[in-house]
């Protein structure tokens, strides 16, 4: 009897739980009063909690400023925004499984994107079965972009442009007839592949040759074995893309090792704190950034990237990464979306989304058919003097680039 | 695989420097194992939360130095630490699991890691981090191999350790009362012996040396909230390719599989490393019992 | 329980798992996924519970199956459900010849050697697809889209999932009910003795470990179509969240019974989902703590437990002796 009684009440609580929640419409957008709501899928847990957090702050800092602007007006109404956040626990099934609540259940048509391309990609296909418009701000790989989604945005700039500048830095130092030669160190996840295979693609478009070409597995907290073969082959660009893990390594074991690199090329150098925790170590290291402070972008919400930079430091006590500014920039996109729209009906948002033209703090945002946006170049930093330099693209480098990296012998 | 080889040929210092480094790899493996070893003789437990006692001891060392300690003085700081950490852990869930199935403690000491796991990213966050020592490079051989000085420290922490170890269970008293319950625990009861304050005291030892094991780790090369698994299914290889009783074994295939796994990663390419170690696992596995059971045993 | 209480419970879980994503059309995925924990767990059982041998690394088959459904689904140009089709049936088989080959090496050992043995395979696996090239190494694989012109993508889904949870349900059913399943219990209670009788337990044990690897690996083929990005690390051979559950869910349940496996996998399942809900941001800490209280105080599961406690509903008379 009892197991009868256990069933059935699993099945009364099913359906107190479904009629509790209700069953809410997907073809309205959630709008409770004067208050529109954004969906989120946002790391709180797991791997990337670190930047789930700096992406949750970036969106709430723009949610902040924006409604205290006045919020959006739509159709001659003043709306608020809000964001609905789940902890996606960093693992793509959980963020699919998100997306569909967040969708079916509390009936968002809006939705800002996780933090990385693995969870992007698990919640792309479902906001593009359901029409919802995505904007998502870290989810940089090209693969998203080659699936035909019609309803995904990206206010960063993809894989492939990743370490572009720096392919871009070698060839010119390249001297007459000289074939440069470039050793990769790339963790074994969808987001450093897709560096590779952009660093792979502008590598051979400009002649160079890729003579070594690791695959690191996440979980490896050691890469003396890749030291060993750059030490043996001596290639003129050494390549590490293994998030903040990656690049703290990489600085730390070359200069263990006493590698002689002429150039270092990373990501996530700052996520990883190279200057605050290696100093002269990192010194000559050059660094991918989506977005750095002194950088001359600027909007009338948020002011310059300066601007931007103290107001978070002043709200949270630490300087904004760039996963922070990205993600308010793609709060403002959607503001921008619903203000042209004139509705909050998600085809209309979607075509407005489609036709942005902005200019943010930080950098331009206008997407191309597949959602990418093309207007916003990746920077290219490099460690000079304890800073960051920004080197790469030589109209706003702020210092030349420093080349080739002296041996550690003569440090 | 063939490129990789032939560079082992034309610069044979590589395969040195390989080896070397895998060595210094091999002693945190070692560190691990000699713990995992002891729980497992003892207590007749498989301790799957290692890896994150090693984690722990890491982040304790990591705040120790934050807060002034010198880093070297972490290493004994960190194993007094999680010695407590482990005698609370074994106080609170472990004597439960000691006297029953072995596939009980797995499942426990699984939920366990779990738990470590979940409470270190809530408090120390998911970051990387590692602890500067300050210390210099080795460079032997005209540059051709090149040690960083805290790898050499921890190679060497780990074989003092193991002597000392050793010497504990052979001369001391609580070394003596360790063996002897793991011999025979009625048996030692009888005769006097508190097994149950044997238990709590060689579980504290085994987080003690991860806990030593830890602050090695963040000196040497990067801790986060996840890096608990690998040392724990590497300690376990240790242990079932050397045996439960023998330290000297232990070292010896601790240093031999950091050495081991460091070159296959090299030769074979670094994304096959790990599946490396662990498909090796298995053919030892199998190819040990294969051989006990053309004489109608298995291994046990 | 008499006859006519059993046949009215199965009834209304039938009845109640037919209409439900009709009711509760928020939760088909979560329900879906239901069903695929409920194959975990009745997998695993037929190894751990029923034959006593605890393997931790199932999660190998069910990673197989969903490579091998999204490499005949990338490579033979059919249409959607073709494709889907032929993928599932090469996930059953391809997963089975797996099984009895790794088991000639794998079934040979005993106990703890078996688990950790099997970890080690579970974990392999994942590394090793991690650096192929050919499925995508480490960025995995997409399977195809379902076609967006047909309406009711988890409808499918979750009937088919449900489909196949009944179907290995019932061959299991059927298996244990036969001799084949007494050969089982008798390897899990001494497996010297059982083949000093004479029992040809080598081959019985392969053949168990065949019969769920082929429905681990059909599961994965279509879960892969359902979350649609199989990483290898995280989804197809996700040791630490999947493969651990496995062993937890028949745990919970009862071990060693029918029921106990499906019992576990739906509380387990819903208890997480509540976790995930409610205790944001803390979930996997209350999993842990779960792990540890339900190992340590209910080793006999809920099944067990129930037994012990009311020993007349599973036909067990009691007789009080003054």
């Amino acid at each position: 009897m009892i197991l009868l009684k256990v069933l059935r009440g699993v099945a009364v609580a099913l359906m107190g739980f479904g009629i509790l929640w209700g069953v809410s419409g997907t073809a309205s957008a959630k709008v409770e009063g004067n208050t529109v709501y954004l969906g989120a899928a946002i790391s709180l847990t797991g791997k990337y909690s670190t930047n789930g957090a700096h992406t949750r702050r970036g969106y709430d800092l723009a949610v902040e400023k924006i409604n205290a602007a006045g919020g959006v007006t739509v159709d001659g109404q003043a709306y608020e925004l809000g964001i609905i956040y789940y902890d996606d626990e960093s693992t793509p099934a959980r963020g699919a499984q998100l997306a569909e609540r967040l969708i079916q259940q509390d009936g968002v048509t809006f939705i800002l994107g996780p933090y990385s391309s693995g969870l992007t990609r698990a919640m792309a296909p479902i906001t593009e079965k359901y029409g919802v418009p995505m904007v998502e701000a870290n989810g940089a790989s090209i693969s998203l972009f080659q699936e035909g989604y019609k309803y995904l945005f990206a206010v960063l700039s993809t894989t492939e442009q990743y370490l572009q500048g720096a392919i871009a830095l070698a060839a010119e130092t390249a001297e007459d007839g000289q074939v440069l030669r470039v050793a990769l160190a790339m963790e074994n996840d969808p987001f450093s592949q897709d560096v590779r295979a952009g660093v792979i693609a502008d590598a051979e478009r400009l002649g160079m040759r890729i003579v070594i070409d690791d695959k690191l597995p996440p979980e490896l907290n050691d890469m003396s074995a890749t030291m060993a073969k750059v030490r043996a082959l001596k290639p003129d660009l050494l390549v590490v893309s293994g998030h903040a893990k990656g690049a703290a390594l990489a600085i730390r074991q070359i200069a263990d090792s006493r590698i002689d690199v002429p150039m270092l090329a990373l990501t996530h150098c700052d996520a990883a704190q190279v200057i605050e925790k290696f100093a002269e170590k990192a010194e000559f290291a050059l660094c991918a950034s989506q977005w750095a402070p002194g950088l001359s972008y600027s909007d009338d919400l948020f002011g310059s990237a300066r601007d931007f930079a103290d107001l978070f430091e002043a709200t949270f006590d630490y300087a904004p990464p760039y996963q922070s500014a990205e993600s308010a920039a793609a709060v403002m996109v959607f503001a921008d979306a619903f203000e042209r729209a004139g509705s909050f009906d998600p085809a209309a948002v979607r075509d407005a989304l489609a036709a942005t033209d902005l200019m943010t703090f930080y950098g331009g945002i206008n997407f191309d058919e597949a959602g990418r946006n093309v207007a916003k170049p990746m920077v290219l930093f490099q460690v000079q003097d304890g800073e960051y330099r920004v080197v790469y693209p030589s109209d706003t480098a702020e210092a030349p680039f420093a080349h080739p990296t002296p041996r550690w012998s003569e440090r | 695989m063939l490129e990789n080889l032939q560079l082992l040929f034309d610069y044979p210092a590589l395969g040195a420097d390989l080896i070397a480094n895998g060595l210094m790899i091999g002693a945190i493996f070692a560190l691990a194992a000699f713990g995992m070893a002891l729980v497992w003789g003892v207590l007749g437990i498989i301790n799957i939360a290692q890896g994150e006692l090693v984690m722990l001891g890491g982040f304790v060392a990591l705040t120790a130095a934050g807060l002034g300690v010198p880093p070297l003085m972490t290493i004994p700081l960190a194993a007094l630490v999680l010695f407590m950490i482990g005698w609370g852990l074994y106080r609170l869930v472990i004597f439960r699991v000691v006297d029953r199935d072995l596939f009980v403690s797995l499942l426990a000491t699984f939920g366990l890691s779990i738990i470590l796991q979940q409470l270190s990213n809530e408090v120390f966050g998911a970051d990387v981090r590692t602890l500067e020592t300050g210390l210099g490079t080795l460079i032997l051989f005209d540059s051709q191999i090149v040690l960083a000085e805290i790898k050499l420290v921890s190679f060497v922490t780990a074989l003092v350790v193991g002597l000392a170890l050793w010497a504990f269970l052979k001369r001391a008293r609580l070394g003596q009362a360790i063996r002897a319950t793991s011999q025979n625990a009625r048996a030692a009861r009888i005769l006097g012996i508190d097994t149950d304050r044997v238990y709590a005291a060689t579980y504290a030892l085994n987080a003690a040396l991860c806990g030593a094991a830890g602050s090695l780790v963040v000196m040497a090369w990067t801790i986060h909230p996840y890096i608990g698994l690998p040392y724990t299914v590497r300690s376990f290889l240790v242990v079932i390719v050397a045996g439960l009783g023998n330290i000297a074994a232990v070292i010896a295939a601790g240093l031999g599989l950091g050495a081991l796994e460091n070159v296959a990663g090299f030769v074979l390419g670094a994304e096959y490393q790990i599946a490396f170690v662990f498909s090796l696992m298995v053919i030892i596995l199998v190819v040990r019992n294969l051989l006990l059971r053309r004489k109608r045993e298995y291994l046990k | 329980m008499t006859d006519i209480q059993k046949y009215a419970l199965v009834a209304t879980s039938l009845l109640f798992s037919l209409v439900a994503p009709f009711l509760l059309p928020q939760f088909a995925t979560q329900l879906t996924m239901l069903w695929l924990m409920v194959i975990f767990a009745l997998t695993w059982d037929t190894l751990g519970g029923q034959m006593g041998y605890n393997s931790f690394g199932n999660i190998l088959f069910f990673g197989i199956g969903a490579y091998g459904c999204a490499v005949i689904q990338r490579d033979m140009g059919l249409d959607y459900f073709s494709g889907l089709a032929v993928g599932l049936a090469f996930a059953a088989v391809l997963s089975a010849i797996v099984a009895i080959v790794l088991g000639v090496g794998m079934l040979g050992l005993r106990g703890h050697y078996f688990a950790i043995g099997t970890l080690g395979l579970g974990i392999a696996a994942g590394e090793i697809a991690g650096g192929w090239d050919y499925v995508g190494a480490g960025s995995g694989m997409v399977p195809p889209l379902y076609p967006t012109e047909m309406a009711g993508r988890e409808l499918f889904f979750y009937f088919l999932m449900f489909a196949l949870a009944l179907v290995t349900f019932l061959v299991l059913r059927t298996l244990y009910a036969t001799k084949f399943g007494l050969a089982l219990n008798a390897i899990r209670d001494d497996e010297d003795k059982a083949e000093a009788m004479g029992l040809r337990t080598t081959q019985i044990k392969s053949l168990a470990w065949a019969v769920s690897a082929l429905f681990l690996g059909v599961g994965g083929g279509v879960a892969g179509n359902l979350l649609g990005f199989i990483d290898p690390r995280d989804v197809a051979f996700a040791g630490a969240t999947f493969g651990v559950w496995m062993v937890l869910m028949a745990i919970l349940g009862g071990k060693g019974t029918l029921w106990g496996p499906v019992i576990g996998a739906v509380v387990f399942h819903i208890t997480q989902e509540l976790f995930w809900t409610y205790l944001l941001g803390w979930q996997r800490v209350a999993l842990g703590l779960l792990i540890v209280a339900i190992v340590i105080f209910f080793p006999n599961g809920i099944l067990g437990t129930l037994r012990e406690r009311f020993p007349e509903w599973f036909g067990e008379k009691v007789e009080e002796r003054r």
